[in-house]
């Protein structure tokens, strides 16, 4: 239904395509591409009887599955008197009133652990329910700023499918019940100083947990204690040993860094200090600021990512050629270097790679070389060695003891945990979080293997595919459930403190460990409490204690550098993914976590199922990626069903062709193929684990087979070239330091000054947003804090495929220049509040209108749902409920609304609002001090909060010194489509890229589309 | 006069029927050089003249449109001006309250509307319609007044109307038959 | 029946004008008496018996009609998500078929009004039932803009009334001037229609033996006479509603135009569109007329009313119109290049290359080509051959209404937010089921009321013949 684009993609298309690259027109090759595809494509929806409302009108079963999966599926009971506060006492973050002023929001700054890393949240509770997650904006990591998992954590915590028993067996138990029976064990295990009792857990940087197990260890000598992060290989630590002999963890300062290469490191996201790194990378990049501080990002990676997205330079190199682009740079930079380079780089890195090279040896001390998780050990090493020689340690890159706390036994993986059931060590294991059955590579056969033990527990949210194989299963807490601590990327610690009580009476790891320790009885806070009581040892602990909490960190907790010589002789390094692909079946398969759904953590969560990807925009799914050239040679269209096989274990997965994709190479992202999740996860897309090697790394070699078949991918954008039209301005360092006569990024439009109308006069508060698109690095949290702020529904693949979905800001991606290289722009795209708003005039019944302030309001109890005001949208940003989407019956669903937010009904308009109901917040404090205006800062946007690089900026253009206003006088600032005259109150800054001099500069403002040959207007376009 | 006094109460006029639109109104001009003026005729089609003929004045109908015209205009801006500008005044896309141009159309659709209603109306109001009884419907012949007959009815309401002369009087006039109308 | 064109040969001249000297074309067949033509068209209403053809037409509609029903109470169940409506295609089936019905519903009053002052006298066999067909086609379009709402249920607040909120329609949209002008447009086209029945119900009334019919064509006759001062008063309201009803023809479709016109969609943003949009719709007005006509005039045997004077006459003005419409297209295209404005530009080559270039052409064959068969007066003489390209041409002109909205809506300026559109089976459901709603009615019209105007034909007959010989 939907991508008619690419991922209809036909052989002829391209070979057409291809021939007018050959023409250079690169514009004229996406609308080409598009058209020749979409013909064949729409004759066979046709004659697929309109398969985009099958699901709707065909099947009843259909109509009700996708009547559930409106918000998030049916209402489960119990969950509606569970709103009590917890007994322990908590402490409100920004103001603490006397008692509960009702509707007035309290914060409470608390940690989401995600991966084991704790970020610092500000958790916005209404009269004792929590309902939005902000940064918090005293932890180093987050600063306010926040990433789309936090945003969408909050629905995990409502989410009906959550387990909500203690289930033994599969029947469901008490925890008394189950209380005395680790008694028993537990008594057992002691007499023979614990042996066959092993624990598996995450990652653990919490303190007291860290103590706990540390005790317990200690109590029983024979136990062991594993750990496996399902997104986080070995290879890492073990780069890090083999560097310094030593683990450590590597911490980077890209604000202080002119130059930086990324080796297939995706620093922008999915690192536990990502949020920190896109901040100061951010601010390190802001032209508007300082122009002359402008970093430099190069970028060598397999499949696109938003680092890569945000590239001057990118090269697409299979992942087992980055060893060899390391080992040139660390040869290049330090002739001297031992390193041994056995063999010469192929195709495109060349000029890349010179230019790196230059630009590292001109920026000693002020650059930094990252990888990723996926490389192998040998890469993190020679990684190190780059950033050794080039004197960046102790400037850019600084290292850490490590945070994560390690078992004291060495060899304390999954693996060897593997091997000791296989040799029936293991009678009773302990499985602490994680979904291992799931997760754990396809290799080890863990599922399997885990029958041999004989007594198996597992604390988890759900009852997932782990929980199913265990004797018991005990229903985990979520973090705004319970108390802990928690370390962050940089080692600072947080308190996790409750917000709610246990809506189905969770427990928490340090409970279940108490149990293990004999002491039943305590409970988390007790635990947490006492330990703490022992750290902040002095006699003002309490006052303390009231300050950590409401702070949200324990101060002087950060991690101090650590000195550690650089002790790998390169000459003996063995490059371990060195691998020459057997036929020209083979390709090289490459893995790595799911931009939305993670390690399938999120499955379940409806939020971030429908979250585009920040590439493909595709929702729901999961799907294998390869380069159009490769999609050639293969004879493959997106959408067509592929068969992956690795190592004698095979998946199956749609195609899609990615533009940018190294060739040869399959992209898989885990978190997919969900075979025991809620009602939204289970079932979906493909479980790439269950195909992944039990290496060190991510990537592997494998096979593909086409199978018969087309599978529909739901995404939210179709199109992906601008068409030739100037909605993404794009200019170069050097032309916004000494502008040309005709500036590439400045308006191309005369939009004439005169009106037809005296226009209204706006005394008071006039609010306006600016966005900058060189800061935007489209990681999707305003998505997500927009969709929670406003409480948008979700609707479903079926409804996304049909192009109905409900997001009110969306992040638009376009492609620009070749086909194998092209440069990507993001643009986050709302409501921009017209102020000769086309959508007002047409509407028969006065439901959206202006107010005095200029923006442009939905009045939803107002609308009949004529939808023209969405005809009228040049901008397209207006949301209409064609059916029931958002769910208004699950219990657990209706705690989560944001009670200043209208809940919308079937039938009506929606939209952007500017998140009116802050802004009218701030207007009744400004009232009640008597403030002729609302004062700068007063109103933060729910994307403007969540945005972790300040993209955003939304303020009053009444008030004279407001930074909106300043940035609304910047040269960079334009108004997507100004030349319709809608004089839109969101503005956008042009994004600025900083390419090498040598280097062909990456997106100068695209050519405008052909016009037929007219000197009277040329290419101008007025309307 | 006597003709009016010999005139039976139970009697509304004298009723002559003609195959020929042109005798119908020869006949009739006839009757009106005789003095009769209470007098009707009766054709399955509209004839030329015929009211002239008989001395009937023109109709009053178009200055009825005229006015339904005029009241529906002015209401259709008053509405609209009262509606925007003075009950609920909106800040719609930054467009002037009085959008008197965006008014235009609704404007000009009530004029119609009233023009027409008033035409209407109007003309069933003159002629008295709706009409369920009439003591012509007493004559069975009469029915083919809707088919392919014409009929002259002399009123015995008029002053110079008398039974026998006035059916002389038609027969002289080429009538096919003259009957009796009963009240 | 305008006084003056009563009696004497001028008119007649004028309605003989329109025919080529050496063709023997008449409006009315010789050899019919006033009380020929009187019996022959009320005998069809007050007959007993009817046609095996009327049954199977009627029932057929009725089932179709039963579709539209469970389709429409679907859609008010489940909302009008079942539609395939989407962002950016908000606008589907739903305006298409609104259009299309109220463009239908042109050529009735146009016929009866236009030409009424045009003085053109073969109007006379075929303005009733074009003008039953206008107000049947006003009712199903009527139905489209209330069905289309995403709350059906509010529809009246596009009304102007004092309510609760305090709040009025917004005058400013062109949805609340098509309330206006449809609403406007259905009520004089009904009295229009009803003052020309008057004196036929009184025929009715007089003729039937049955006691029932005599109660009710009594009452809707209301005790017309025929009294000539009644005949003066009412040709003279006969001729002012026509000479309003004129600029309201005109006037409605402009405003339908406006929908769009007045929007700043690519495409739909045009001064062109009114104008085309009139045309257009006297073009598929007459095509309809003449799908009705055929059927009808072979049905009941009215080939002596209905001539081929009538169709060849009917097959003219399409032809005229057609053109227009065609100029209208070319136009189209001349402004989105004249203007430079690559979104206007990108919008027309998409029509004609884009995904729906296959509806793009289909219209310009129905719509341009294949009319033009009519120039040839073989085909203009040729009953099934004018049958075939009338079906065609409605055809055509639905398709014409997909063009304009859809492949307009789908690609707009952002290429973001481009979508296809696909329809769903309710889509189609509601379609058809509103084309057996108007053959319904229809098939009752015919049924019950005179289908062509009896005192009328009496005045031709009074021109033509002597009325009474032979």
């Amino acid at each position: 239904m939907s991508n008619l684009d690419l991922t209809s993609l036909e052989q002829n298309a391209i070979r057409a395509v291809r021939s007018r690259q050959a023409d250079g027109d690169s514009m004229q090759f996406w609308r080409s591409l598009e058209e020749a595809a979409a013909a064949p494509e729409f004759e066979k929806y046709l004659h697929r009887e309109f398969p985009s409302q099958l699901a709707v009108w065909e099947d009843p079963v259909g109509r009700r599955s996708f009547l559930k999966l409106m918000a998030a599926s049916l209402a489960f009971a119990g969950v509606t008197g569970c709103t009590r506060s917890p007994e322990e006492k908590i402490v409100p973050y920004v103001r603490s009133p006397e008692e509960l002023v009702p509707g007035e929001p309290q914060f409470y700054a608390t940690a989401m652990p995600r991966a084991g890393y704790g970020y610092g949240v500000l958790a916005e509770s209404h009269m004792g329910r929590p309902t939005k997650i902000e940064g918090n904006p005293e932890h180093p990591i987050t600063r306010g700023g926040s990433d789309a998992f936090m945003q969408a954590s909050i629905l995990a915590l409502y989410d009906p499918d959550r387990s909500q028993t203690i289930l033994h067996r599969g029947a469901i138990e008490t925890w008394d019940v189950f209380v005395r029976a680790m008694t028993e064990e537990m008594e057992r295990l002691r007499k023979n100083q614990g042996h066959g009792l092993r624990i598996l857990t995450g990652t653990v940087t919490s303190p007291t947990l860290a103590a706990q197990l540390t005790d317990l260890l200690q109590a029983l000598p024979q136990a062991r204690w594993h750990t496996f992060e399902s997104t986080v290989p070995e290879s890492v630590a073990a780069g890090a040993r083999l560097a310094f002999g030593r683990p450590v963890d590597t911490v980077l300062r890209f604000d202080q860094a002119k130059v930086v290469v990324s080796l297939d490191g995706d620093f922008l996201s999915g690192l536990a200090g990502s949020l920190k790194y896109a901040r100061e990378f951010i601010a390190g990049r802001r032209a508007v600021s300082d122009s002359s501080a402008m970093n430099r990002l190069y970028v060598a990676e397999c499949t696109p990512t938003i680092t890569g997205a945000m590239a001057d330079h990118r090269v697409a190199v299979p992942p087992s050629q980055i060893a060899l682009l390391a080992k040139h740079i660390l040869r290049q930079i330090t002739p001297e270097s031992s390193v041994a380079v056995d063999r010469e780089l192929t195709g495109q890195p060349g000029p890349w790679l010179t230019a790196v090279i230059q630009d590292l040896r001109e920026h000693r001390g002020a650059s930094i070389v990252t990888t990723g998780a996926g490389q192998s050990a040998e890469v993190h090493a020679l990684v190190h060695a780059i950033n050794q020689s080039l004197g960046n340690v102790g400037h850019t890159v600084t290292y850490i003891d490590p945070v994560a706390v390690s078992p004291p036994q060495p060899g304390s993986g999954l693996h060897e945990l593997v091997t000791e059931i296989n040799v029936g060590d293991v009678q009773t294991l302990i499985i602490l979080g994680g979904n291992p059955v799931y997760n754990a590579p396809g290799e080890l056969n863990f599922e399997k293997l885990l029958s041999k033990v004989s007594l198996r527990l597992h604390l988890s949210d759900f009852q997932d595919e782990t929980s199913f194989l265990c004797d018991w299963h005990i229903p985990a807490q979520h973090y705004l459930e319970s108390w802990s601590d928690i370390r962050a990327a940089d080692g600072t610690v947080s308190l996790v403190q409750p917000l709610i009580a246990p809506l189905y009476g969770g427990k928490s790891p340090h409970e279940i460990l108490s149990v293990l320790a004999g002491q039943p009885t305590r409970v988390a806070h007790e635990i947490v409490h006492s330990y703490w009581q022992k750290q902040l040892s002095g006699t003002d602990f309490s006052r303390r204690w009231r300050q950590a909490l409401h702070d949200g960190v324990i101060p002087q907790t950060a991690a101090k550098p650590v000195e550690v010589p650089f002790k790998l002789d390169l000459s003996n390094l063995v490059d371990a993914t060195k691998k020459s692909l057997a036929s020209d079946q083979a390709l090289e398969i490459e893995f790595r976590p799911d931009p939305t759904v993670w390690d399938g953590e999120y499955s379940n969560n409806g939020w971030l199922q429908e979250l585009p990807k920040p590439l493909t925009k595709i929702t729901w799914d999961n799907v294998a990626a390869i380069s159009p050239k490769t999609a050639e040679r293969l004879h493959l269209s997106s959408g067509d069903l592929l068969e992956v096989t690795v190592a004698g274990r095979s998946l199956q997965t749609p195609v899609w062709i990615m533009p940018g994709q190294a060739d040869n190479c399959v992209s898989l992202t885990f978190g997919y193929g969900r075979t025991k999740s809620g009602q939204l996860g289970t079932g979906r897309g493909s479980n790439a684990y269950s195909i992944l090697p039990a290496g060190k790394h991510w990537f592997s070699t494998g096979t593909v087979r086409k199978l018969p078949g087309h599978h529909v991918l739901a995404t939210t954008q179709n199109h992906h070239s601008m068409e030739g039209r100037d909605i993404v301005r794009v200019t170069t360092l050097t032309d916004v330091q000494n502008p040309p006569e005709h500036p590439a990024h400045a308006t191309s439009h005369t939009a004439s000054p005169q009106s037809m109308y005296a226009g209204f006069k706006y005394e008071g508060n006039a609010w306006g947003m600016v966005i900058d698109q060189t800061a935007c690095i489209g990681c999707n949290a305003c998505v997500v804090a927009c969709q929670s702020e406003n409480n948008i529904p979700v609707v479903g693949p079926e409804q996304v495929a049909v192009g109905r979905e409900m997001h009110w800001l969306r992040i638009d991606r376009y492609y620009h220049g070749e086909l194998d290289a092209p440069e990507v722009y993001f643009q986050p795209m709302m409501c921009v509040h017209c102020e000769e708003a086309p959508c007002e005039v047409v509407c028969p019944v006065a439901a959206t209108v202006h107010d005095s302030e200029g923006t442009s309001n939905m009045i939803y109890n107002r609308c009949v749902g004529t939808r023209y005001c969405s005809n009228n949208c040049p901008y397209k940003v207006r949301r209409f409920n064609f059916l029931q989407f958002s769910d208004q019956t699950t219990p657990s669903l209706k705690l989560l609304r944001n009670p200043d937010v209208t809940v919308r009904s079937r039938g009506v308009m929606e939209k952007c609002s500017y998140c009116i109901q802050r802004i009218s917040h701030a207007r009744i404090d400004a009232k009640i001090e008597h403030l002729p205006l609302v004062p700068e800062g007063a109103v933060v946007t729910a994307c403007q909060q969540a945005c972790p690089t300040r993209a955003i900026t939304f303020g009053n253009l009444a008030n004279k010194d407001s930074e909106v206003r300043k940035l609304k006088e910047s040269p960079l600032n334009y108004g997507v489509l100004e030349e319709l005259k809608t004089l839109p109150r969101t503005t956008y800054l042009a994004r600025v890229v900083n390419p090498h001099p040598n280097l062909p500069v990456p997106g100068a403002v695209p050519p405008h589309a052909p016009m037929p040959a007219r000197p009277a207007t040329g290419g101008k376009a007025e309307s | 006069m006597s003709g009016s006094t010999s005139t039976p109460p139970h009697v509304y006029g004298l009723l002559a029927q003609f195959d020929q639109p042109e005798t119908l109104r020869a006949a009739a001009s006839q009757a009106y050089a005789q003095g009769y003026r209470r007098m009707e005729a009766y054709s399955p089609f509209p004839i030329k003249d015929m009211v002239s003929v008989m001395g009937h004045p023109r109709s009053r109908l178009p200055i009825l449109t005229l006015v339904g015209g005029v009241l529906g205009g002015v209401t259709g801006y008053v509405m609209q001006y009262y509606a925007c500008v003075i009950s609920y005044p909106l800040n719609v896309g930054g467009r002037p309250l009085n959008s008197w141009p965006a008014f235009i159309p609704i404007i000009f659709e009530l004029t119609i509307l009233g023009a027409a209603l008033f035409t209407v109306f109007g003309m069933l109001g003159l002629s008295g319609l709706p009409m369920p009884y009439h003591a012509l419907f007493n004559v069975p012949e009469f029915k083919r007044a809707s088919r392919d007959q014409f009929f002259l009815c002399i009123q015995a309401a008029d002053r110079s109307f008398d039974l026998l002369q006035t059916r002389e009087f038609l027969n002289a006039s080429h009538a096919l038959a003259v009957y009796e109308v009963p009240r | 029946m305008i006084p003056d064109d009563v009696n004497g040969g001028r008119n007649a001249n004028l309605g003989r004008a329109v025919v080529e000297p050496e063709e023997t074309l008449r409006v009315l067949e010789p050899g019919q008496t006033y009380a020929s033509v009187t019996d022959k068209i009320s005998a069809i209403a007050l007959a007993h018996q009817h046609p095996r053809s009327w049954l199977i037409g009627f029932i057929t509609s009725s089932t179709l009609l039963m579709v539209f029903c469970y389709a429409t109470a679907y859609v008010l169940i489940m909302g009008i998500g079942v539609w395939g409506n989407n962002v950016p295609v908000a606008w589907a089936f739903d305006i298409i078929n609104f259009v299309w019905w109220i463009g239908i519903g042109h050529a009735g009053t146009l016929i009866s009004a236009v030409l009424l002052l045009f003085r053109q006298e073969w109007r006379t066999s075929i303005n009733r039932f074009a003008e039953a067909m206008t107000l049947f086609a006003v009712a199903c379009a009527g139905l489209y803009p209330i069905l289309h709402l995403g709350r059906p249920w509010v529809f009246y607040w596009l009304m102007p009334y004092p309510n609760t909120f305090g709040l009025w329609p917004q005058f400013r949209s062109p949805l609340i001037w098509d309330v206006f002008a449809v609403s406007t447009y259905a009520t004089v086209s009904f009295l229009f229609w009803y003052v020309g029945l008057i004196p036929d119900f009184a025929v009715l009334r007089d003729r039937s033996k049955r006691p029932f019919s005599q109660i009710v064509y009594g009452i809707l006759a209301m005790g017309w006479r025929g009294s000539a001062i009644h005949w003066q008063r009412y040709e003279t309201a006969y001729l002012l509603l026509a000479g309003l009803a004129t600029p309201l023809v005109v006037s409605v479709h402009t405003i339908v135009g406006f929908d769009f016109a007045v929007s700043i969609v690519p495409g739909w943003h045009q001064t062109l569109l009114p104008p085309y949009f009139v045309a257009g719709a006297i073009f598929s007005g007459f095509a309809m007329v003449m799908t009705l006509a055929i059927p009808l005039r072979s049905m009941y045997g009215l080939e002596d009313f209905i001539t081929l004077h009538h169709l060849d006459n009917m097959a003219k003005v399409m032809l005229a119109t057609g053109l227009m419409v065609g100029y209208g297209y070319l136009m189209e295209v001349f402004c989105a290049w004249y203007s430079g404005n690559q979104f206007e530009w990108y919008v027309t080559v998409n029509r004609a290359f884009g995904p729906y270039a296959l509806c793009y052409w289909a219209l310009i064959a129905c719509n341009i080509f294949i009319p033009q068969l009519m120039c040839f007066r073989s085909v203009r003489h040729c009953v099934p051959a004018l049958f075939v390209i009338s079906l065609i041409v409605n055809i055509g002109m639905w398709l014409e209404r997909f063009v304009i909205i859809v492949i307009s809506l789908h690609r707009d300026y952002l290429p973001s937010a481009w979508e296809m559109y696909y329809p769903s089976v309710w889509d189609f459901a509601q379609f058809f089921g509103s084309i057996g709603l108007f053959f319904a009615l229809l098939f009752l019209f015919v049924r019950f009321i005179p289908v062509i105007s009896i005192f009328e034909l009496r005045e031709l007959v009074h021109e033509t013949e002597g009325g009474h010989k032979p």
